[in-house]
């Protein structure tokens, strides 16, 4: 796999079938339905239990709006995903553009599936830093590799936006 | 009877002038604000957050330098929490309606 910047874009190049089917998982990742932890996570309490009233209003007015944000974020990164090229052979590499100007979607939505995967597995922080882990072991690696998969895209965004004046 | 009027005070030398200014609006936006002082914004350690993408969005949110962004996530990341700003109720609550945004464990304290 080659990641690199080119011009007003980041591109995957080189990216093999099964690191693509991953990438294709971003979006799917990020939902929650029937892991209410999860769920839990992604709309994480603002205040103490103790500030009831603060509670209830951010139940009712903000988390709309985060919800609304984080499903226009993930609806970026499916639509970029469309673009992902194979070629026609089988087992053939496969490419992907992502425009700089949807860096802050692919951050927020990696975010979100990352957060999502490792509250369904319950990774702990030492999990997390098993970066040598296989992948083929059990359903539990595969989610770890793709965890720091997520992150090390992430990284590279992040590296990318740091060199770019004003993002 | 009410209280002596500006004029009646003035024409009794003796007398206890009542008058009152009025306040200022700029005074009592300020005693509110002592009132609501402190409310802290704080961010809770979550080890799936990257701490290159905990620190830019310090940056973002709080128009932090980089070094100060790395300082609060250091603490976040050695300590479990830290308080990245303090100060009125309305603007901690909208710190932390954007930290949310970027998915990081942020809380809204008022230091009784």
């Amino acid at each position: 796999m080659e990641i690199c910047r080119h011009k007003d874009a980041l591109e995957i190049r080189e990216l093999d079938p099964f690191l693509a089917e991953l990438l294709r998982q971003v979006p799917t990742s990020t939902e929650t339905k029937d892991a209410p932890a999860a769920q839990q996570r992604l709309f994480s309490a603002p205040a103490a239990e103790s500030a009831n009233e603060f509670r209830e209003e951010w139940r009712l007015y903000v988390e709309p709006e985060l919800r609304k944000l984080f499903q226009s974020t993930a609806e970026t990164v499916r639509h970029d995903l469309e673009q992902l090229r194979c070629t026609k052979k089988p087992f053939a590499n496969c490419s992907l553009r992502i425009p700089l100007a949807h860096a802050d979607a692919w951050l927020n939505t990696l975010n979100q599936a990352r957060l999502v995967i490792a509250t369904k597995y319950n990774f702990s922080e030492s999990d997390l830093s098993d970066h040598y882990r296989s992948p083929f072991g059990s359903r539990r690696d595969l989610a770890l590799f793709q965890v720091n998969f997520y992150g090390f895209l992430q990284e590279f965004i992040l590296r990318e936006m740091d060199q770019t004046p004003g993002a | 009877m009410g209280p002596p009027t500006r004029d009646e005070a003035e024409r009794c030398p003796g007398g206890v002038s009542l008058e009152v200014a009025t306040p200022a609006i700029e005074t009592a936006e300020k005693t509110r604000a002592e009132v609501d002082l402190p409310w802290n914004v704080v961010v809770h350690n979550d080890p799936v957050n990257l701490m290159s993408y905990v620190t830019m969005v310090f940056q973002r949110v709080f128009g932090y330098a980089r070094e100060k962004a790395e300082k609060h996530m250091l603490e976040v990341h050695h300590n479990g929490r830290s308080i990245l700003w303090s100060g009125v109720r309305e603007h901690a609550e909208l710190y932390v309606q954007q930290l949310h945004g970027y998915l990081l464990l942020a809380t809204l304290e008022h230091v009784a």
